[in-house]
């Protein structure tokens, strides 16, 4: 009998979707799909509203990484207060921004690492649900999970100094920055009682890292072929390829590294990519325009970002980065869980980022907005945590934003998200008579290895019931199960 | 030659100048009576009702009331405390303000009479009028979504010649508060901003410059409403 399953909501990601899985008769995956369940409308309601409040308004998308909405609508309003495309700023007004960055990139991908995907490598993907989260992580290596909140502690304090809040701050306005830090603010953060200082966040991030190779090479098999499939990635890179969160020119390279998007000017982003939108879905499928809706599609993120650079700028990543590269022999990288690798290279390059802005003088200085000559348009990219964020601003004569276009990272990890579930689908569920827990949990941990922010919005973590319905062709319950 | 008389606020001896309004005579004896319409320099309406007390039993605004000699004044009482956190709640159904996008936050004082009468949930059920935006001035964004029609800016924006900026338009639940676009086209930077601070929310935007003051520095940041008053 054909089957249609429901993994309804998708766990241990940020925001709420369900995954649907088809099986025909023979047991065999005729289609699998990743729905995101809920609407926002921030673009709708941004109408009307003074261009200045875009970054403090469309900030509330998330609770987890708002500090990247709030940059990238701060980035396109630069553009429109002319103090032009990233470099215009003032040296204190970039480096501020640039600290709270990290700090965000730092906190977010600790929170994802330890939270939300170590619980799989501990226990094992089809581990025992009821420890399998971070409690569990916290009963039984109760060392690991202290480091894992006391260094999103540390992201979370850069972000509180730079943005004025820990969640939701004010800092980033356009044309530069509303605040430099103080000495004292600076000092703590360098020469902190351990372990929330600087020095301490890159070690720790050091060993965040080898925790995971460790595991990776007692577990490569598993690893290296884990929804592995070959795709278009797509990311800012700086403009002499080095990896930049911050700014720079949007990149992409095939499969094989051939580049598809030629370092240009992202306020001509328009141009080269396009939105299609599907009717079991309110999330679009951003794909390139040059090569269509089937070849054009791409990933973004920690994978996307270290197949698209070409070296980074801090010494310990860059020598984490080299050993990386050398196991797909320089060539992009298209194994899905190898996104946790590189997210942790980026921890590491991030703590270093840290250190080194502390160590700047300019991010104590107070000249800190820059402004010139008035523009209608803009365009703000920044590499989110989670990939490449796109915020699109227009206004009108009175300073009212007319149009807004977001392009959020997940958005553009939506296709290769949905042929992640369909692959691990087919591995684990193809003719099984009984669908277990851990072959839905396999399901998840594709999703999970992208750290899909499905609404942008903050989430219960460990509140969610995870639903699963097993339905005939005509759609009737033929078995139901919900755990929590 | 001063005219002192005595009275009492919630049991304490207070002396005051006689005729001087009951708000004006506690604040200058260290007690605070919040105050919203009201403004120093421009003769008191009444019209918001947070200033309430009780004197003998009876409910009046003690920003229009003067103190006389040996008036007994209840003022942070369980329920006149109540009535006043019902006026905060109101007046934050009837209009739409969402604080975490308004760049008054921390400066605003509808906002911080919240926090300080503890406004935890809405009691009331929410109005959701619909309500516009006027940018059309070149200095100043009319926001009617916060407007509370407390009147300051009627009252204390005027030009050269006393007109005021601002006038009320239309009537009942269609009420709002306007800016007169002939006299808005010759407004000076200088009166924009002074109608920004004088507006008691975030309803009067001065343009272009928004969230300039970092969290942490801003007036009600550090210090509650009132605590300038209270000894």
């Amino acid at each position: 009998m054909s089957k249609k399953i429901t993994i309804e909501p998708v766990t241990r990601v940020e925001g709420h979707g369900k995954v649907t899985i088809f099986m025909d008769d023979k047991g065999e995956i005729k289609q699998s799909r990743l729905h995101i369940v809920e609407f926002r409308g921030f673009e709708r309601f941004v109408q009307g509203r003074p261009y200045w409040e875009a970054p403090v308004l469309v900030q509330r998308l998330c609770g987890i990484c708002p500090v990247s909405h709030h940059l990238a609508a701060a980035k396109a309003l630069d553009v429109i207060v002319g103090a032009g495309t990233g470099h215009g700023l003032t040296a204190t007004g970039e480096k501020m921004r640039r600290l709270m960055h990290y700090g965000q990139f730092f906190q977010s991908h600790v929170l994802h690492f330890f939270h939300l995907s170590a619980p799989d490598f501990l226990f094992g993907i089809d581990g025992d649900p009821a420890i399998r989260n971070i409690i569990g992580i916290a009963l039984t290596n109760p060392a690991l999970a202290v480091q894992g909140v006391m260094m999103r502690k540390f992201g979370q304090e850069i972000i509180r100094a730079t943005a004025g809040k820990k969640i939701h701050g004010t800092g980033a306005i356009p044309g530069g920055i509303n605040k430099s830090l103080s000495i004292e603010e600076r000092d703590e953060f360098l020469k902190g009682a351990d372990p929330l200082n600087a020095d301490k966040m890159v070690s720790w991030a050091q060993e965040a890292l080898e925790f995971f190779k460790n595991y990776y090479f007692a577990n490569k098999d598993f690893i290296d072929n884990f929804a592995y499939f070959p795709s278009n990635h797509l990311s800012l890179v700086r403009k002499d390829g080095a990896l930049d969160l911050y700014h720079g020119v949007l990149r992409a390279v095939d499969a094989d590294g051939k580049k598809i998007l030629h370092d240009i000017d992202y306020q001509e982003y328009t141009n080269y990519i396009e939105e299609e939108v599907k009717s079991w879905s309110y999330m679009k499928f951003p794909y390139l325009k040059e090569y269509g809706k089937e070849q054009g599609w791409y990933r973004v993120g920690p994978l996307a970002r270290l197949n698209t650079v070409d070296f980074i700028p801090s010494p310990l990543a860059q020598a984490e980065f080299e050993i990386y590269k050398a196991m797909t022999f320089g060539k992009p990288n298209n194994h899905c869980m190898h996104m946790h690798y590189a997210r942790l290279i980026e921890t590491l390059h991030a703590a270093e980022m840290i250190r080194e802005l502390l160590n700047d003088p300019d991010i104590l200085g107070d000249d800190l907005v820059t402004k010139g000559t008035k523009q209608k348009e803009g365009v703000g990219l920044i590499e989110a945590p989670r990939g490449t964020l796109f915020h699109h601003y227009r206004i009108n004569d009175n300073d009212q934003i007319e149009m807004a276009n977001l392009i959020v990272s997940t958005t553009n990890n939506n296709e290769p998200m949905n042929r992640s579930v369909n692959h691990v689908a087919k591995a684990v569920m193809t003719g099984k008579e009984v669908i277990t827990e851990g072959m839905m949990n396999a399901v998840e941990v594709a999703i999970r290895a992208y750290d899909p922010c499905l609404s942008c919005a903050t989430h219960a973590l460990g509140k969610m019931p995870l639903e699963i319905t097993l339905l005939d062709a005509n759609e009737q319950v033929i078995d139901r199960k919900v755990s929590q | 030659m001063s005219n002192l008389i005595k009275f009492k606020i919630d049991g304490n001896e207070c002396m005051a100048e006689a005729g001087t309004y009951i708000v004006e005579a506690a604040h200058q004896n260290g007690i605070y009576i919040p105050t919203l319409c009201n403004m120093p320099g421009v003769k008191p309406k009444g019209s918001c009702r947070i200033c309430t007390v009780k004197i003998n039993g009876r409910l009046m605004t003690s920003c229009t009331t003067p103190v006389t000699d040996g008036m007994e004044i209840e003022s942070n009482s369980n329920d006149i405390n109540e009535l006043r956190k019902s006026i905060i709640e109101l007046l934050f159904v009837s209009g739409n303000h969402f604080c975490p996008a308004c760049e008054k936050s921390g400066n605003c004082e509808l906002q911080a009479l919240g926090y300080l009468y503890q406004m935890m949930v809405p009691r009331f059920p929410y109005d959701f009028p619909k309500r516009e935006v006027d940018a059309s001035s070149p200095f100043i964004i009319k926001d009617q979504d916060r407007c509370i029609m407390c009147k300051r800016c009627i009252k204390s924006i005027k030009d050269k010649e006393g007109r005021s900026y601002f006038a009320f338009h239309n009537r009942g639940n269609h009420l709002e508060v306007v800016l007169d676009k002939e006299l808005a086209a010759n407004m000076t930077k200088e009166t924009a901003e002074l109608a920004m601070k004088n507006c008691p929310v975030g309803s009067i935007i001065v343009k272009e410059k928004g969230f300039v003051v970092p969290i942490g520095q801003r007036k009600f940041d550090k210090k509650p409403i009132g605590s300038d008053v209270t000894v």
